[in-house]
């Protein structure tokens, strides 16, 4: 685009004024919103002392969960969705018949290696039947690398552990499903 | 007394020295724990608050943090890149440190000790290293322009562009700032009659009147300046991160950069004890201090009080000015330090020596009082004029206007013509 082009609107700087020339009016404002906000309240959350309030737990992406049905199975049926879906190919499932006349297949295995999880929420958005969800547990720690790959029991167990707090997400709350 | 054992006077010069060097350290390494909470705080967060006594859970409010720090960049690998000049680059922080330390010499941090007649001082002993120098702006002035060189050689030895610009850039904006800074400091030895610092801080102490209520245009000068040698933000141009990577000292690490780091606090430190001194009055305080030579030890304390924390006040406002101002372009820095300043400067001193040379005709013409009060009115008078004439005449004003005749595409289409 050229510098004439008539869809483009210049804008004229404007011309300082007498206070902006004497300097020191806006230096003593520069001041005051620094003075002002040495005594603000502070925003820091000292953190291990401290818990970060998560505004929405619906539309935050923290650990996963697998999610029970009402007779507190796995809801999973081994679609392998949420593995195609994945871009950091951290979930591994293997499927095996299901034991269940409602359902073809459930996972004998399922597998998520947090560590190459990039909490993207795209295995949430592909389930078809809400069984995977991302929770809002945020400290997401352990001691060696295996111990990050978090398999169907430990996955379930983070549903157990959050169901009362965080009711599974669907569109009716709000949620991204 | 035996002729092996040093007089009373030099012990009392060597407990001075490591009392001053001491305490010169140990204040640097807190003031860069007070920097962080201040940049913590103007920014809403919390600051540095966990580190407390060492191996237990107590926290003091963050106090153990200038030891961490310390001990964290003293392990730190001292490593000294292939291409630089191994001399220079080992002698640059040295250089500088030294230079900042001496400046101290000069430098009264306190009045004057009541005798101590038991350890065979029978004069007031002052706070101050070397006493009898009667040299003792110029001894400032002349070690903070070897603080220079330091710089100076630091960039240059790293053998590093970044390291080089940031180099250069330093010589050029502390040449250039210490004319005006300069020029403020010599209205204030006109005044006072005397280039020893303590009897500036006398001066100012019998007629309690400071010398930034007598000469504020002097004072402002002297404090942009002071600023700018300091090379602290809005002047950090030495070093500004964002265009250099750190300035002059690119290349260093470890211990080295420690001692970089250091004397630039100093540096602040310096400039924080020059502005108190010469233009607030140094440990003079209405009613509280006194004025005269004598003191009783409650008197010496509370002078040692009033002088450090007035040092602390100044040192407080450096570091909110930090986070008030952004950074001047360097033709900008250039323009304020020589067309802004230094004529600003020029105008401070010939009042300073006008009403110096005429106030005995004005003490005779109006008596001492109105004199006085003409005294003073006289250089507020030419603060206000050249503090309207400076912002009306701005030369400093850049054209950022866009080109709009030309293109980019134009250009190209010229060349290819060509």
């Amino acid at each position: 685009m050229k510098p004439t082009d008539p869809s483009i609107t210049w804008l004229e700087e404007k011309p300082l004024g007498l206070a902006e020339r004497l300097y020191l009016p806006l230096f003593v404002q520069g001041l005051a919103t620094t003075a002002r906000h040495l005594v603000s309240p502070k925003v820091t959350v000292s953190f291990p002392e401290e818990r970060p309030t998560v505004g929405n737990p619906l539309i935050y992406r923290g650990v996963h969960r697998l999610n029970r049905d009402d007779e507190g199975r796995v809801k999973c049926v081994a679609c392998f969705l949420c593995a195609t879906a994945c871009p950091a190919h951290c979930i591994d499932i293997v499927a095996t018949e299901s034991p269940w006349p409602d359902r073809e297949k459930y996972p004998e295995a399922f597998q998520i290696d947090e560590l190459r999880c990039i909490f993207c929420g795209m295995c949430e958005e592909a389930c078809p039947v809400d069984a995977i969800e991302l929770t809002s547990l945020l400290d997401l720690t352990g001691k060696s690398r295996e111990e990050m790959i978090f398999d169907k029991e430990k996955l379930l167990s983070v549903y157990d552990m959050t169901k009362d707090s965080e009711p599974m997400k669907s569109a009716s709350l709000g949620g991204t499903l | 007394m035996s002729d092996w054992l040093p007089s009373p006077t030099t012990i009392a010069a060597l407990a001075k020295i490591g009392l001053l060097i001491g305490g010169l350290m140990t204040a640097a390494a807190y003031l860069v724990l007070v920097e962080r909470w201040m940049a913590a705080w103007v920014q809403d967060r919390k600051g540095p608050n966990r580190v407390g006594i060492p191996l237990t859970k107590i926290r003091l409010f963050g106090l153990g943090q200038p030891l961490a720090d310390g001990l964290k960049i003293i392990l730190k690998e001292d490593f000294t890149p292939k291409h630089v000049d191994k001399v220079l680059y080992a002698a640059a922080p040295l250089v500088l440190l030294a230079a900042s330390l001496a400046i101290f010499a000069a430098i009264p941090f306190g009045s004057v000790l009541p005798p101590l007649g038991i350890a065979g001082l029978p004069d007031p002993v002052p706070f101050l290293v070397a006493p009898a120098l009667d040299v003792g702006v110029l001894w400032v002035f002349a070690l903070s322009s070897i603080a220079v060189y330091g710089v100076l050689l630091g960039g240059w030895a790293s053998n590093n562009k970044y390291g080089f610009l940031g180099g250069l850039r330093s010589s050029a904006q502390l040449v250039a700032y210490e004319i005006p800074l300069g020029l403020g400091l010599l209205g204030v030895v006109l005044a006072a009659g005397s280039l020893k610092l303590d009897a500036i801080i006398n001066a100012q102490a019998e007629t309690g009147i400071w010398y930034a209520f007598a000469q504020p245009l002097g004072f402002i000068v002297f404090l942009v300046a002071a600023f700018a040698e300091a090379a602290r933000l809005p002047f950090d141009l030495p070093e500004a991160e964002q265009e250099l990577v750190g300035g002059y000292h690119t290349e260093y690490s470890g211990i080295k950069l420690l001692l970089f780091l250091v004397s630039e606090f100093l540096h602040m430190v310096t400039a924080a004890f020059l502005i108190v001194i010469m233009f607030l009055g140094g440990w003079h305080l209405w009613g509280v201090t006194g004025s005269g030579q004598e003191v009783t030890w409650l008197g010496a304390f509370l002078r040692f009080a009033v002088l450090s924390a007035k040092i602390l006040g100044v040192i407080l406002f450096f570091m909110l000015v930090r986070w008030s101002w952004p950074r001047f372009r360097f033709d900008q820095l250039m323009n304020l330090a020589w067309k802004v300043m230094l004529p600003l400067g020029l105008a401070n001193l010939v009042t300073v020596a006008t009403v110096e040379e005429f106030r005995p005709q004005l003490v005779e013409a109006l008596g001492a009082g109105a004199a006085g009060w003409v005294a003073l009115l006289i250089p507020w008078g030419v603060f206000f004029a050249g503090w309207i004439a400076a912002g009306l005449l701005t030369p400093s004003g850049t054209d950022n206007t866009p080109i709009r005749t030309h293109g980019p595409l134009d250009v190209e289409h010229e060349l290819v013509e060509v």
